[in-house]
């Protein structure tokens, strides 16, 4: 069985869901005949026809609307944002409506949103968005961020098959530059529970999505000092397993949240208050915080560059954790 | 005198003096600081409200989508008396147990219609999705939404409207031209000649019509409904009526000229139906004056019950926020 890529592993998420419950449709801009800006959805509309692969206007608010619409009447709609920074264009009724319909209604909305997020590909500002944080503070919606091939169709199912409104975030970097063995089994990662992706002792990144890898590249630079990683996909921001954070840190007591997205009210800050309450006894250096400048994504390498996160600020902020 | 019986007619006068009644007691509750919120009237667009919703087929699983002043459309399409009530009065054994206001509630597969959310327009693609959702389950539903004056202005409305008309969705739109947008009049609203225009931005069908004319609406309402049903798509109503309160209950609508008040006053489409009733020789008044004590017995009745109702738990606060929690049963 050849490997996977990440890309495949949501198209064949999709397909999967589509095939197992007929309910399962997808709507967003040039699904269909063209099969989506990255190819996401490519061969689901000679699958399963225009009706369940549905190209719309350029409209967000209708899609994500139409999508809730249709989920209160017992559909399961996938509704693709063409890049997840035009999610904007559509939060109101996302956040107003959607994610609402359980709490003041008792109303099942099993809608799942998802599209291509993140920075590193020189999108520039309007296509590089990681929108988690402006969904955090807004009950009701669930977050996901895979940072695998085997998570992104295992959470994407999950989701599909979830009854509440949950964002699913793909990082469009990792697309197509990794793959691995999937299961041939039908198989879902549960939402709310993190990975244990590399097991540590002296220090723990929590972090997920694409910078899975710049924590894997600091930890292998950090072992050739012989000091012990221990690294914690999160995978789902809501609700997130904070029981892993916990126990993690317990362990390590030296701790580094990593994350894409502007550091100032980002969802590593959520992360780190939780561990000040909760752990704040078996910290033995201050929690550290690793994301991208308060800027918008800047279009030029170096620019884009130098606003993400990398490798040398993780492993400078290790080093000060281990010194402390 | 349309296709109506003497029964449906007067089931109609029901829904009208229902609607009335339940305002005018919701009017003594809030006086009384029993309402706990905003109050919004529908007077003077109860004729539209009624016989707009009146003109679908609650059996064939269609959805009517009330905004605020639609009190009388659920009521037709079977929201009951004590639950709006309750919702006004914050109870905790209310449809949204004291978590949204007034008539934001309803689902839209169990109950036939399904409330407004307050940011405005987002409705429209809301109901573009249940008529989609009817349509690929092979069923005839039909999607009834309203929409005011101010609402056809959001960005909400015409994604909604243009999506629903691309993939000719059974769905039919009530806008309502009240007049007033909160203070804002109709023209400082749009630069459009009528509301019904903004139907060939969409490529829909689209018309103005008498909004207290209760048959008329009824009718022109029927053939859009029929209409998409049978795969015709969109129809845009524009309702000429008018809002003859203020906004809520606070809002004395200073702002808005006594002599057009007094213009609308005349044109009330409850006293118009009914007179036409009489003329006609459908009704008598003593029916008429039957169906009014029937119908304030029926609020007595209400009032009572969401009376004796209990306030919320407060210990419930944090609970049901997705669905596996089982907080809703």
């Amino acid at each position: 069985m050849p490997e996977t890529t990440y890309i495949d592993a949501i198209t064949q998420a999709m397909s999967e869901e589509m095939a197992r419950d007929e309910r399962v449709f997808l709507i967003g801009e040039d699904v269909g005949a063209y099969g989506g800006a990255f190819k996401t959805s490519y061969g689901l509309l000679d699958k399963f026809g225009a009706e369940r692969v549905i190209d719309t206007p350029i409209s967000e608010i209708a899609i994500i609307g139409a999508a809730s619409g249709a989920a209160l009447m017992g559909m399961r709609p996938i509704a693709e944002m063409q890049f997840l920074d035009f999610i904007t264009c559509g939060y109101d009724i996302l956040v107003n409506f959607a994610a609402m319909n359980s709490y003041l209604f008792g109303r099942a909305c099993p809608i799942v949103v998802r599209g291509p997020a993140g920075g590193g590909t020189h999108g520039g500002p309007y296509h590089s968005i990681n929108p988690e944080a402006m969904f955090l503070n807004r009950p009701g919606l669930k977050i996901v961020a895979p940072g695998t091939a085997y998570d992104a169709k295992g959470l994407l199912k999950a989701a599909i098959r979830d009854d509440n409104p949950v964002l699913y975030i793909e990082h469009k970097y990792l697309y197509r530059r990794i793959k691995e063995n999937l299961p041939d089994d039908d198989y879902i990662v549960p939402i709310g529970k993190a990975n244990v992706r590399r097991r540590g002792k002296d220090l723990t990144i929590i972090t997920w999505g694409a910078m899975l890898y710049v924590a894997d590249d600091a930890a292998d630079e950090l072992a050739k000092d012989n000091v012990s990683t221990e690294i914690i996909d999160l995978r789902s921001i809501v609700p997130f397993d904070e029981d892993a954070i916990l126990e993690s840190v317990a362990k390590t007591n030296r701790v580094i949240i990593l994350h894409e997205a502007p550091l100032t009210g980002g969802a590593g800050a959520e992360f780190a208050a939780r561990i000040a309450e909760k752990a704040f006894d078996y910290l033995d250096a201050p929690i550290k915080r690793i994301a991208a400048l308060d800027v918008p994504t800047p279009y030029s390498p170096p620019l884009e560059a130098a606003a993400l996160p990398d490798k040398t600020r993780v492993l400078q902020a290790a080093r000060e954790l281990l010194a402390y | 005198m349309s296709e109506l019986s003497n029964e449906q007619l007067l089931d109609i006068d029901y829904y009208l003096r229902l609607t009335r009644t339940l305002e005018e007691r919701l009017v003594a509750l809030f006086r009384q600081a029993k309402v706990i919120g905003g109050l919004y009237r529908s007077l003077g667009q109860e004729g539209e409200s009624v016989a707009a919703a009146y003109a679908l087929d609650y059996k064939q699983g269609d959805v009517v989508q009330p905004l605020i002043r639609n009190i009388g459309a659920i009521l037709v399409a079977g929201a009951k008396p004590a639950d709006i009530i309750k919702q006004y009065m914050a109870k905790g054994d209310g449809p949204t147990r004291g978590r949204e206001l007034n008539i934001h509630f309803g689902h839209p597969a169990r109950d036939g219609f399904i409330g407004q959310i307050s940011m405005l327009g987002d409705m429209i693609p809301v109901m573009a999705g249940i008529a989609l959702a009817g349509r690929m389950q092979k069923r005839k539903l039909v999607t009834l939404a309203f929409i005011g004056d101010g609402g056809s202005s959001t960005g909400a409305f015409w994604e909604g409207m243009n999506f629903a008309s691309v993939q000719k969705l059974p769905m039919v739109v009530i806008v309502e031209n009240n007049g007033y947008a909160y203070s804002t009049p109709t023209s400082k609203q749009t630069a459009a000649r009528t509301l019904a225009d903004k139907s060939y931005a969409f490529g829909c069908a689209g018309v103005t019509i008498d909004g207290n004319d209760v048959l008329g609406v009824y009718d022109t309402t029927k053939r859009a409904i029929e209409n998409a049903r049978s795969g015709g798509g969109v129809t845009l109503i524009e309702v000429m009526t008018f809002r003859m309160k203020g906004h809520a209950e606070h809002d004395n609508q200073a702002y808005v000229p006594k002599e057009l008040i007094a213009e609308w006053a005349e044109k009330d489409a409850v006293v118009r139906f009914e007179n036409l009733l009489v003329e006609r020789g459908v009704a008598t008044r003593e029916q008429l004056d039957a169906i009014q004590q029937r119908v304030k017995k029926e609020v007595d009745d209400a009032t009572d019950e969401a009376d004796r109702s209990p306030m919320p738990d407060p210990a419930h606060a944090g609970k049901g926020l997705f669905i596996e929690d089982g907080y809703w049963g």
